[in-house]
C-alpha cells in the first residue's frame, strides 16, 4: 500500500508544475513592475512624481510564485484518482438535495425570517442589513423572471430599480401621496417603463439586448443627475415620508402634535426606535414573499411555460405559433414591476435617495445575486443575496478591499460553478409527478 | 462654418480614440462571441502605464518628445497586452465552451476587480499629466476672431491610428495569424482539426485588441491630460456601441463606428448640451439597432436550427 503510494506520488511531474509556477511568478512580475512597482504622486499644484515600491513588487511575485506551485501541486495529486466527478460532486449533491426539499427549506427559512426580529441576537443594525438582504433578494426574484425564465440578459436592472424609487419620492413631494397609494402607482409606472423600453429592443439577440439594457440604465441615471429642476440633481430628494401602519407614524410621540396619531401612542406601548425597523422589515419581507409566491405562481401559467420554452429555444415557439414578442415583453415589463416595488421600498425606508443609488455596480450585483445563486431558482437567490449583502458587513475594516474581493469572488464563483452555486435544472412539469420520479430515481 | 469644422476635427480625433478600443471588442467578439466587458479597464490601465512611464521618462531626463512618445508607446502596449493575456488566461479561458452568461459575469468580475485594483494601487484622484506635445496649425480665421485650429497632437492621434489600422488590417489579411483567427471566427472545432492552435490564436486576440487598446488610453491621458481610475467603463460602453454600430466583427465597421460615435459627440456637445452627450451616444445605439440590427457594416446572421 505504502509502496503503491509512493509510486503514484512519483508520476507527478515536478518539472512541469515548476515551469509553471515559475512562468506564473514571471507574468506576475511583468504585471507588477508598472502599476505596483512605480505610484504616482501628488505634489501640489498639478504636479506628480514617481515613489518606487520594487519591495512590493518582489512579495507579490513571490506569493504568485509559491500559490502556482501549491495550485499546480493540488490539482496534480487530485487528478489522479477520479478526474471528471471529483471537485464539485459534492455541491452538485447539495443542490439536488435543496431542490429536492426546497418546500422544506423555504417553510423553515420564511419561519426564520419572521421570527427574526424577536430573537435574541437581534437589534436595529441586524435588522438594518437583514431588510436590506430582503431589498436584494426581492430584486433578485424580479430579476430572476428577466434572466432566469425568459433569458433574456438585462444588464439595466437598476433602472427600473431607480424609477420606482424617484417616482413615490416624487409622487410624496408633489402630491403628498403615501407610501401605500404610491406603491402600486410606482409599480405600474416602472411597468410601463418596461414596455416603451422593451418594444423596439426585445427583438435584439442577447449581447445586444445587454448592451441596450445597459445603455437605458445609464441614460435614466444621466437624466436623473441633470434634471435638477424635478429630481433635485446629485444631491437626490430628501424627506420621504416613512410608511404608516394604517395611519399610525413610528415617530416619537413626545415629538409631535397631540393629533397625529403614532403606533406607541395608541397601543399605549413605551415609544422605541426599533419598532420602525421591524416594521419596515415586515414590510419588505411581506413584498418579497409575494413577489415569490406570484412568480412561482407565474411558472405554472402557460405565461410562465411559454417564458421558460422561449428561453430554451425560440425557433420551436414560433413555429408553435407563439409570439416571442409579446411573451418578452411581459416578463420584462413584470421583472420591472417588481424592481419598481422595491425602488419604492428603498425610496421610504432610506428616506433620501440620489443618482448615486443606481450605478451600473448595482445592477451587476443584482445579475450576480442571480447568476451566482444558479439562474431560476428561488433558494439561490436568497442563498447569494445574503452573501452578498452579509460579506461587506463582516469585513468593515477590509471596506477599501471589499469590492476588489467582490469582482475576485465573481470570478472564482464562475470558474468553480459556471451554473452558479444552487444551480440544479428541475424539469416543471413531469409525466407522472414529483414522487413517482423520486421512486425511480431511488430503484 | 469654422466652428462646424473645429467639431469636426475634435470628433475625429476623438473617433479615433473610440475606434481603436472598439477593435478590441469586435475581434473578440468576432472569435469567441463574448462581450468582453473588461475591455474598458485595459484601455484604462493602458492610460496610467502611460502616464505612469511619461512621468519615469521625466524624471530619467529624456526630455526629447518624439522620442518620449516612441518608448511611451511602447511601453504601453507591451504592459497593457500582458494584462490582457492574463485577463484571458485566468477568467475567460476556464469557461470556454460554458453556458452563455458565465463569462460576461466574470468579465463584469474582472472589470470590478481592475478598477479597485488601480484605485488601490495609484489612489482614486484625478492624475494630471502636464502637456507633452503642444502647439498647433492655425487653419483659418473668420470675422469674429474665431479660429479654426488643429493642434499638432490631434495631428499624431489620427495618423497613428490610422497607421495602426493600415499595419492590423495587414495582419489580418495577409499573415497566418490573422488567417487562423478568421479561420477560428467560422468554426473553432473545425479550425483546431485542422491544425490550428485555438488557445493560442485567442490570446493572441487578446493581446492585439489590448494593444491597441493601450494606445488609445496614451492618446486620452495626452489629449485630455486628466485621468482617473474610473475612466474605463464610459469609455468602454461607448467603445462597445461604436463596435455594435459597425457591425460587431467587422474591423473597418469598428473603425467607422467609432468616427461615428466621436462625431456624434463633438457635435451634440458643440450644438446642444454637454450633459446629455453620453446620452445622444445611447440614443443613437437603440436607433442603429431598431432599424439596422446587423450595423452599418455587418453581414446579416443567418439563425440555423
Amino acid at each position: 500500500m505504502a509502496v503503491a503510494a509512493t509510486a503514484e506520488r512519483a508520476r507527478i511531474d515536478f518539472p512541469a508544475v515548476l515551469k509553471d509556477a515559475v512562468l506564473a511568478a514571471v507574468v506576475a512580475f511583468v504585471l507588477a513592475v508598472p502599476l505596483v512597482g512605480l505610484q504616482t504622486l501628488d505634489q501640489g499644484a498639478n504636479a506628480l512624481g514617481i515613489k518606487t515600491r520594487f519591495d512590493w513588487v518582489a512579495y507579490g511575485t513571490i506569493a504568485v510564485f509559491l500559490g502556482r506551485l501549491a495550485i499546480g501541486y493540488l490539482l496534480a495529486v487530485r487528478a489522479r484518482p477520479a478526474t471528471a466527478a471529483g471537485t464539485s460532486g459534492g455541491l452538485n449533491a447539495l443542490a439536488a438535495t435543496v431542490s429536492q426539499y426546497s418546500t422544506a427549506i423555504g417553510v423553515v427559512g420564511v419561519a426564520f425570517a419572521v421570527a427574526l426580529p424577536f430573537l435574541p441576537f437581534s437589534s436595529v443594525y441586524v435588522l438594518d442589513v437583514a431588510t436590506k438582504v430582503m431589498i436584494y433578494v426581492m430584486l433578485g426574484w424580479g430579476l430572476n423572471v428577466v434572466v432566469g425564465l425568459a433569458g433574456l440578459l438585462d444588464l439595466g436592472y437598476v433602472a427600473f430599480y431607480a424609477v420606482g424609487a424617484y417616482s413615490f419620492a416624487l409622487f410624496a413631494q408633489w402630491f403628498h401621496l403615501g407610501f401605500w397609494q404610491a406603491l402600486p402607482v410606482s409599480g405600474i409606472l416602472a411597468a410601463t417603463f418596461g414596455v416603451v423600453l422593451g418594444f423596439p429592443v426585445l427583438r435584439l439577440r442577447g449581447d445586444y439586448l445587454a448592451i441596450v439594457t445597459l445603455g437605458f440604465g445609464e441614460i435614466i441615471r444621466i437624466i436623473l443627475i441633470n434634471w435638477s429642476d424635478v429630481t433635485g440633481g446629485p444631491n437626490g430628494i430628501n424627506g420621504i415620508p416613512r410608511p404608516t401602519l394604517f395611519g399610525l407614524s413610528f415617530l416619537n410621540p413626545d415629538n409631535v402634535a397631540e393629533d397625529v396619531p403614532t403606533f406607541s401612542g395608541f397601543f399605549h406601548i413605551d415609544f422605541a426606535v426599533i419598532q420602525r425597523y421591524i416594521f419596515l422589515y415586515y414590510i419588505i419581507l411581506i413584498l418579497a414573499l409575494i413577489t415569490n409566491a406570484f412568480t412561482l405562481r407565474l411558472r405554472k401559467l402557460p405565461i410562465g411555460r411559454a417564458w421558460e420554452a422561449l428561453r430554451e429555444d425560440e425557433i420551436a415557439c414560433r413555429a408553435l405559433g407563439l409570439n416571442p414578442r409579446n411573451i418578452k415583453l411581459s416578463a420584462f415589463a413584470i421583472g420591472a414591476m417588481l424592481g419598481g416595488f422595491a425602488g419604492s421600498f428603498f425610496a421610504t425606508s432610506q428616506n433620501f435617495i440620489s443618482p448615486e443609488s443606481f450605478t451600473f455596480i448595482e445592477s451587476a450585483i443584482i445579475l450576480a445575486i442571480v447568476v451566482l445563486g444558479g439562474m431560476g431558482s428561488q433558494l439561490g437567490v436568497v442563498l447569494a443575496a445574503t452573501v452578498l449583502v452579509t460579506l461587506p458587513e463582516f469585513g468593515r475594516e477590509l471596506a477599501q478591499f471589499r469590492m476588489l474581493i467582490f469582482g475576485m469572488a465573481m470570478i472564482a464563483i464562475m470558474i468553480w460553478r459556471p451554473r452558479g452555486l444552487l444551480a440544479h435544472r428541475e424539469p416543471s412539469l413531469r409525466l407522472h409527478g414529483k414522487s413517482a420520479a423520486r421512486r425511480k430515481a431511488a430503484a | 462654418m469654422e466652428y462646424f469644422l473645429q467639431q469636426l476635427i475634435n470628433g475625429l480625433t476623438l473617433g479615433s480614440i473610440y475606434g481603436l478600443i472598439a477593435i478590441g471588442y469586435t475581434m473578440v467578439y468576432g472569435i469567441i462571441g463574448m462581450i468582453n466587458f473588461a475591455h474598458g479597464e485595459i484601455y484604462m490601465i493602458g492610460a496610467f502605464i502611460s502616464l505612469i512611464a511619461f512621468l519615469s521618462l521625466g524624471l530619467l531626463g529624456i526630455s526629447f518628445v518624439p522620442l518620449q512618445l516612441v518608448i511611451v508607446l511602447l511601453v504601453a502596449m507591451f504592459f497593457t497586452a500582458v494584462y490582457g493575456w492574463t485577463m484571458e488566461r485566468i477568467a475567460y479561458r476556464p469557461l470556454r465552451g460554458s453556458t452563455r452568461l458565465a463569462p460576461l459575469i466574470s468579465a463584469i468580475g474582472m472589470s470590478i476587480f481592475l478598477q479597485n485594483y488601480v484605485q488601490l494601487l495609484q489612489g482614486a484622484r484625478v492624475k494630471p499629466l502636464q502637456p507633452v506635445v503642444q502647439g498647433g496649425i492655425e487653419l483659418m480665421t473668420n470675422a469674429d476672431n474665431f479660429s479654426v485650429q488643429i493642434t499638432y497632437l490631434q495631428i499624431f492621434i489620427i495618423v497613428l491610428t490610422v497607421a495602426l489600422m493600415a499595419a492590423f488590417s495587414n495582419v489580418i489579411s495577409r499573415t497566418p495569424l490573422g488567417r487562423a483567427q478568421r479561420a477560428c471566427e467560422q468554426d473553432m472545432t473545425m479550425a483546431s482539426l485542422l491544425g490550428v492552435d485555438v488557445d493560442r490564436t485567442i490570446s493572441l486576440t487578446f493581446v492585439m485588441g489590448a494593444a491597441l487598446a493601450a494606445v488609445a488610453g496614451m492618446m486620452v491621458t495626452m489629449y485630455y491630460g486628466v485621468i482617473d481610475f474610473y475612466i474605463g467603463f464610459l469609455a468602454g460602453v461607448k467603445a462597445f456601441t461604436a463596435a455594435v454600430l459597425g457591425g460587431v466583427g467587422s474591423l473597418p465597421g469598428a473603425m467607422l463606428g467609432g468616427l461615428l460615435i466621436g462625431l456624434i459627440e463633438a457635435f451634440w456637445s458643440g450644438y446642444f448640451s454637454v450633459e446629455y452627450k453620453d446620452v445622444s451616444v445611447f440614443m443613437i445605439l437603440v436607433l442603429v439597432l431598431i432599424f439596422r440590427p446587423t450595423g452599418l457594416l455587418g453581414k446579416p446572421e443567418v439563425e440555423k436550427v
